[in-house]
């Protein structure tokens, strides 16, 4: 049987607010353990949760840039659970009424351009931090578990796509774009390795050409967006091998195992009506006038998919611009390369090619490298004007971004400086013509694969200084 | 008309361990607030908003500042239990 994977994503984004979201501690995950708790977020018995008024302009910021409706009137709700992440026994969450609803993004995958629906976006708080102690480190092995609550009730927006998307590649394109919107917004660092930024994938399969959904497994554990592109991968798989044995899927709650490449069951997951969801009766509804919309609305940034096209109107490639206007720092690069008179494709494609291999490379953020616009702009004006070979330019890039000078200096500093003058490389062919008179009549006699060895010659005369067009075509100059 | 309930569910779900005759005392007492709750869904509310808070207001918000939060020592010495900084407690799974 052929099967469709349905998939939806939820994504949890921890904003970058000073304080907490119901109480004054601070949101700092560098201190010392338990250090930024208080009774609200410890949960003590008559404390009073009192929103955050920039948590909630920030989850505006983001249900617009997800082209949400924003609710004029919505509440929060406690949902009731046992696990000692969570000190009060209940999350503060939101139930039937978020702040955001009905939006979409538009996603990308092999220039296939499709809408994923966004359902929701709701304000909560987010749990402490367990460490499992025992043998293997593992949940299931612990023998004790240690809590540390700094994180708990951190303000935290959970971002639910409908069930839109059809593939593993399209998922992680999801997440990547849901990514850049909210890091461009500046709510959050949206680090996944940090866990501020965490994805989950509700996946179920159908056969192909039919409407009804299969049961839906949730994963979980996907610290990249290549684990999440593999997790769902494999989960697709393993449903499939299930249901074409005539098996049943169970609903349940998966762990994506990055080392073995698998998903693990982890528990059967609660129905929604185990929670137990009721009205928070310590918080006051959350009304978005109008007016409070707008003015949030028109504090949002130029957007990716904007910025990249824009981009693509300065006739730069289409992966390029996507990558460029993905990045705040490679953005910010791009534009001041623009203003000091780099071409445009000629920015981009260093700055998605070279100067991204190196930042990955050196773990430097661009924005924190010696690389300035200028720099690009010279390195480019160097190239164009022939005194620098393409893999020279290289070479003198990574000089300056490990901070040696701008690219005349360090080009100049390690002797990488092409030959230009017509005149000294007419000589040096020449020399080289007359140390090798006898293949150089083969040459002229038609023998023509002769002409490597000659560039080749005068490579090494120069110090590999010369451009190989130029040289080739004076010795075919004097072949005449 | 008394409304069914699965009580030892509803026990399980707020962890308490209840006795056969608790069990028997609860369900009966439940029973009688759950038929309130339904005597109360019979009134005619067409048109009415719904209510999710006695006090006409909304909106009260904090700032975004950060205030002093509670000293730790003093925090953990409430707990039963705590080793270098961090709660202690007993592994747990959620749905065990």
């Amino acid at each position: 049987m052929k099967w469709e994977p349905v998939i939806g994503i939820e994504v949890h984004v921890e904003l970058e607010t000073q304080s907490k979201m119901f109480c004054g501690c601070a949101v700092d995950f560098e201190a010392e353990p338990n250090t930024n708790v208080c009774p609200t977020c410890l949960g003590l018995p008559g404390a009073l949760p009192v929103p955050n008024r920039k948590a909630i302009e920030w989850i505006t910021k983001i249900g617009l840039a997800f082209n949400c409706s924003i609710s004029e009137r919505s509440q929060f709700h406690r949902k009731n659970y046992f696990y000692s992440d969570q000190p009060k026994n209940y999350q503060i969450s939101q139930f039937d009424v978020p702040v955001c609803h009905d939006g979409w993004i538009d996603v990308t995958v092999d220039g296939e351009t499709s809408r994923i629906r966004v359902n929701r976006a709701h304000m909560e708080e987010d749990t402490g931090k367990s460490i499992h102690v025992g043998e293997s480190g593992r949940i299931h092995s612990a023998t004790e578990t240690l809590l540390n609550f700094n994180r708990a009730g951190v303000p935290l927006v959970e971002i639910v796509s409908e069930a839109d998307i059809r593939s593993a590649a399209q998922a992680r394109a999801y997440a990547q774009t849901l990514r850049t919107v909210v890091a461009a917004l500046g709510v959050s660092d949206a680090k996944l390795e940090e866990g501020s930024i965490r994805f989950d994938a509700n996946v179920s399969i159908r056969p192909t050409g039919t409407e009804a959904f299969g049961t839906k497994v949730e994963v979980k554990n996907m610290n990249s967006f290549r684990s999440l592109e593999r997790a769902v991968d494999f989960e697709i798989l393993r449903q499939a091998d299930i249901l074409d044995q005539g098996g049943t899927i169970d609903q349940e709650t998966r762990h994506w195992d990055e080392g073995e490449g698998v998903t693990h069951s982890m528990r059967s997951k609660e129905g929604s009506s185990d929670y137990r969801y009721f009205p928070e009766p310590d918080l006051l509804p959350i009304e978005v006038t109008d007016e409070w919309r707008n003015e949030i609305a028109a504090t949002l940034p130029e957007l990716p998919a904007a910025r990249a096209a824009r981009y693509m109107g300065l006739g730069v490639d289409a992966d390029s611009a996507t990558s460029l206007a993905g990045s705040d720092a490679l953005t910010a690069m791009f534009q001041s390369s623009l203003a000091a008179g780099a071409p445009a494709q000629v920015a981009a494609n260093w700055l998605t090619g070279e100067v991204t291999a190196w930042s990955r490379r050196a773990a430097i953020d661009i924005a924190d490298s010696a690389l300035t616009g200028a720099h690009v702009a010279q390195l480019a004006g160097m190239v164009a004007a022939n005194l620098l070979s393409s893999t020279a330019a290289k070479e003198v890039l990574g000089y300056v971004l490990a901070g040696e000078g701008d690219p005349e200096t360090v080009a100049a500093a390690h002797d990488l400086v092409q030959i230009n003058d017509s005149g000294a490389l007419e000589s040096a062919v020449d020399q080289v013509i007359g140390e090798n008179e006898d293949q150089f009549a083969r040459l002229a006699g038609g023998e023509d694969k002769l002409i490597g060895f000659f560039v080749g010659q005068v490579m090494r005369v120069t110090g590999g200084k010369a451009d190989p067009r130029a040289v080739t075509d004076i010795i075919r100059s004097r072949i005449g | 008309m008394p409304i069914e309930i699965d009580i030892a569910h509803v026990a399980r779900l707020a962890r308490i361990e209840l006795s056969e005759r608790q069990l028997a005392d609860y369900r009966a007492q439940l029973g009688v607030i759950l038929d309130h709750a339904a005597r109360v869904q019979e009134l005619p509310t067409e048109g009415v908003a719904p209510t999710s808070h006695p006090l006409d207001m909304v909106n009260a918000f904090r700032e975004d500042i950060v205030r002093p939060s509670l000293d730790r020592d003093e925090v953990l010495s409430q707990a039963p239990d705590a080793t270098d900084g961090f709660f202690r407690v007993p592994p747990s799974l959620d749905n065990e």
